[in-house]
């Protein structure tokens, strides 16, 4: 049995905020570098010159990337071994998250859903909780930006349309979404499980490393050709015409009842911010 | 190819009857930010006949929702937020007198046609660049609706904020045009 105080969880949490946020992650930056060899317009290649002098003038000046800093997603996967001290584990979160954002000039960003107030402190954060085995804890916090959410869909094909059917439908929402979600963006998909178990699975998706590939063939095979397709649409980066649409298509799979076929498209924009932590 | 063009609010008729979609533009002068909520509240004074928190005539308003600014600068991270959410108040602002605004992402066609008919223009801004962005504002006060935090009112000071033509005042596209130039049949 490990004891961890959940004020440690209060300030990795705080941290990993403010880090996501001012510290683009080498895989996106690196991304840049690469289209912007093979971009063939010359705006397209413009753009990605920009994004990466904005990169490095956020974390140079410990800026945020985007002035919409997101509501703040947190994966934490808990050792069964491990006993937290001191509080709420779900507080001492909310409560990190309450931190990095005031410590951080981040804009807060969570609202009433009807009255739209703004309630300030960014709070409450999305967390997303599993118990593994072990006596360690790992934090992944994910700003979330709104623009590039609000393109993501959930839809419940039937299942005869297949592998097919998901090809169709994601490139369909890329193109759809355009030039909003601010692209280049990356694509989680997450197929099967039952709706919200798809909805899960697409945004964690999006937090796979750019560059690396799908250890399952089949999926491996089904993300190139979707990035293929999507990059030939022509949306291109900020949506001013171009071949870099998406740097990125991740999938993630898992069963589902016999009468359906669960789909989610999880649009992450060009700021693929993520930091993670292990207590 | 496309030119650049350096501009300074309020702008005029002939100021935006010149441009063209794909010209880069430097934009510098006092531009005013506007969300959802502070364009609803805009309507609803106009509605009831009120004057408006800033002179509409010749003015830009950027969508943008900037990030708290740090110590010693005038601004936090500040890029532009998705345009389509102001697509149903933005042909209301244009026929009394709006000339530019700034966002990101498609625009519906009722706010194409305003542009058109009233000589307006749609700049874009590089949606998520918003640190960059933040370099080209000099200044920076909540004017109104101080209650809406980061979507207030302000009045910004900017110099050669960089931004594209979108569309223009002779129906020209920039994002229907770009993709269509780089789209291929698969």
């Amino acid at each position: 049995m490990k004891e961890i105080p959940v004020s440690q969880i209060t300030e990795t949490v705080a941290r990993l905020c403010i880090e996501a946020n001012v510290d683009l992650g080498s895989d996106v930056e690196e991304a840049f570098r690469k289209m912007r060899e093979t971009e063939p317009s010359p705006t397209g290649k413009e753009v990605l010159g920009l994004l990466l002098k904005n990169a490095a003038i956020a974390r140079e000046e410990r800026m945020p990337i985007c002035q919409d800093t997101g509501l703040a997603v947190v994966f934490i996967e808990v050792g069964q071994d491990v006993h937290f001290t001191g509080g709420s584990l779900e507080e001492a979160i909310h409560e990190g998250v309450r931190q990095g954002y005031e410590k951080g000039y981040l804009r807060k960003s969570t609202c009433h859903p009807f009255t739209r107030k703004n309630l300030g402190d960014n709070t409450p954060a999305i967390i997303h909780t599993r118990i593994v085995p072990g006596d360690s804890v790992r934090i992944i916090v994910e700003p979330k930006g709104g623009g590039s959410e609000n393109m993501s869909r959930v839809v419940m094909l039937t299942p005869s349309q297949g592998i097919d059917g998901v090809r169709s439908y994601v490139i369909q929402r890329v193109k759809e979404a355009g030039s909003n979600p601010c692209p280049p963006i990356v694509v989680g998909v997450g197929i099967g499980g039952t709706f919200e178990r798809a909805a899960f699975l697409a945004k964690k998706a999006t937090l796979r490393p750019i560059g690396t590939t799908n250890p399952d063939p089949e999926l491996d095979r089904l993300e190139r050709e979707i990035l293929d397709a999507v990059n030939k649409l022509g949306v291109g980066p900020g949506g001013l015409g171009g071949r870099t649409t998406a740097l990125a298509v991740h999938i993630e799979m898992v069963p589902c009842h016999i009468a359906s076929l669960p789909l989610a498209v999880n649009i992450q924009c060009h700021a693929g911010r993520h930091k993670e932590a292990t207590l | 190819m496309s030119r650049e063009i350096k501009l300074k609010t309020p702008l005029t008729d002939a100021d935006v009857e010149s441009l063209r979609i794909g010209d880069r533009v430097l934009l510098s002068g006092i531009i005013y930010t506007a969300r959802d909520a502070a364009h609803k509240r805009l309507i609803d004074l106009m509605d009831a006949g009120k004057p408006l928190p800033f002179e509409l005539k010749g003015s830009v308003i950027y969508y943008v929702g900037p990030a708290p600014a740090p110590p010693g600068k005038p601004i936090g991270s500040a890029g532009p937020t998705t345009s389509y959410r102001m697509d149903p108040f933005a042909p209301r602002l244009i026929a009394a007198g709006l000339k530019g605004m700034i966002g990101k992402g498609n625009r519906a066609p009722e706010v194409i046609e305003a542009i058109k008919r009233y000589k307006a223009v749609y700049f874009g801004a590089i949606g998520g660049a918003g640190a960059l962005m933040a370099k080209s504002i000099v200044a920076s006060e909540i004017i109104a609706y101080e209650d809406l935090g980061p979507e207030a009112i302000r009045w910004l000071e900017v110099r050669d904020l960089p931004l594209f033509v979108i569309n223009d005042t002779v129906g020209g596209d920039l994002y229907q045009e770009g993709m269509k130039q780089y789209a291929e049949a698969s």
